[in-house]
């Protein structure tokens, strides 16, 4: 007998609808959705998985503002079918939403203490609930610091935001390409070199980290030379999530499973997994 | 002379050394300053000079045919510009432009390189401190040539 599909059915998508597409840069769009159902909340650093109806599904966090009710805010970039076909979708189209899924950014934990963040590229997208955050309740932190970087100028995501951040004057910011035009007068190089020049306090501070897998590890390790103990890095991991709610056991890490128990992790739980090439 | 050692010491890379050394080192020190445009070396000329970064930014390019000045790698407050000093053949292998006012302390390398000759315990000490900046920049451009945040195939 096969078991009746229920609207619990955490497999079974609600239905949402395209209210807003930008383009934030060379193949990456950012997505409001308005779920026909109320909008669930979710946490800075949870995910969703967005399906285009007829190609497939996929883990798209949430780049939004976790207090704007109503709408939800997907950032995504075109690199397969499912995320090419989400990148197409215009205002008024439908697709899929299941989620938010996973464990976020340590919100509860950071109070009291300097804020360190520091993305590469896309990376950004799913620090950027926790920067509103972090910005409307700014008198429980001590030194909030933005350091991020991105392949060249056009790739920088959010740049009107990053302005309106840096006109705030009560937020550390640090912009770095890796491939710069003539016409570029920022930074050059990789957003690791920007953590020994960053002013923070090591032994009151915590760090969140997101980007590609290789710049992570190196900034764990600036990090690590800036005095900042394992226990206070915090990092989004991107695996192969399928299910997103441990039925399929596809994003297993090691003993872990990303859908669950990150993507966020405190990096003093997952560095001997890191270190493993097989995984 | 007082102010430019109390300059030198203050430094982060001569955060802690020995007055004796820095005494030593102070000597081949001195303050200069660039305007915006102005470049403090161009590639193939000697290395005879590296430079403290007190203030501004300087852009490290090198020319290529076709795109003129790359830069890759921009230098602030508080690092080193310049390492081909330490190294035969002593010459610049890229060019090092002031992005704004810079305010720096050039050290006279031949100086340098003949007191740490004579002195081996601060040529150690030199060493010491250039190994860690060398290591840094060596494993930043492995980052950057990964190129990271290209689109996955």
């Amino acid at each position: 007998m096969t078991a009746a599909i229920t609207a619990a059915d955490p497999m079974v998508p609600r239905v949402a609808r395209v209210l807003r597409r930008r383009r934030n840069g060379p193949q990456v769009f950012t997505l409001d959705v308005e779920p026909e159902d109320p909008a669930p909340a979710f946490a800075p650093g949870q995910f969703s998985m967005l399906t285009a109806f007829g190609v497939g599904e996929a883990p798209i966090s949430a780049s939004g503002d976790p207090a704007e009710p109503g709408r939800l805010v997907y950032t995504i970039r075109a690199v397969g079918p499912v995320s090419s076909a989400l990148t197409r979708l215009g205002p008024g189209d439908l697709l899929g939403l299941r989620g938010p899924f996973g464990m976020g950014w340590p919100m509860v934990e950071a109070p009291g203490r300097d804020v360190v963040i520091v993305a590469g590229g896309l990376g950004l997208a799913p620090l950027r609930p926790a920067l509103y955050r972090l910005l409307a309740e700014r008198a429980r932190y001590g030194k909030i610091v933005l350091l991020y970087g991105a392949r060249g100028p056009a790739d920088i995501l959010f740049r009107n935001e990053i302005e309106s951040w840096r006109r705030r004057l009560d937020i550390d910011i640090a912009v770095t390409v890796d491939h710069a035009p003539p016409d570029w007068r920022g930074h050059v190089g990789v957003v690791t070199r920007l953590i020994a020049r960053a002013d923070f306090d090591p032994l009151h501070a915590v760090a969140l980290v997101c980007g590609p897998e290789v710049m992570m590890r190196f900034a764990i390790a600036g990090l690590g030379e800036a005095g900042l103990a394992d226990d206070a890095i915090y990092l989004s991991m991107e695996r192969n999530m399928k299910c997103a709610v441990v039925f399929c056991g596809h994003c297993q890490f090691g003993t872990v499973f990303v859908c669950r128990d990150g993507p966020v992790f405190r990096y003093d739980r997952v560095r001997s997994l890191l270190a493993v090439k097989e995984i | 002379m007082e102010g430019l050692e109390r300059i030198v010491k203050e430094h982060p890379f001569f955060a802690g050394m020995q007055n004796a050394f820095c005494d030593l080192v102070c000597g081949c020190a001195r303050n200069v300053r660039f305007e915006a445009g102005q470049y403090l070396f161009h590639e193939g000329e000697p290395a005879d000079w590296f430079y403290l970064l007190r203030h501004g930014r300087v852009a490290l390019q090198v020319a290529v045919p076709g795109r003129g000045a790359v830069t890759f790698q921009t230098m602030a407050e508080g690092e080193i510009v310049g390492l081909s000093w330490l190294i035969p053949p002593y010459r610049w292998t890229y060019d090092a432009k002031a992005i704004g006012l810079t305010r720096a302390i050039a050290m006279d390398a031949k100086c340098l390189r003949e007191k740490c000759e004579a002195d081996h315990d601060l040529g150690y000490e030199m060493m010491k401190r250039f190994m860690p900046v060398l290591i840094q920049r060596l494993q930043a451009t492995r980052l950057q040539i990964l190129d990271v945040y290209g689109t996955p195939a």
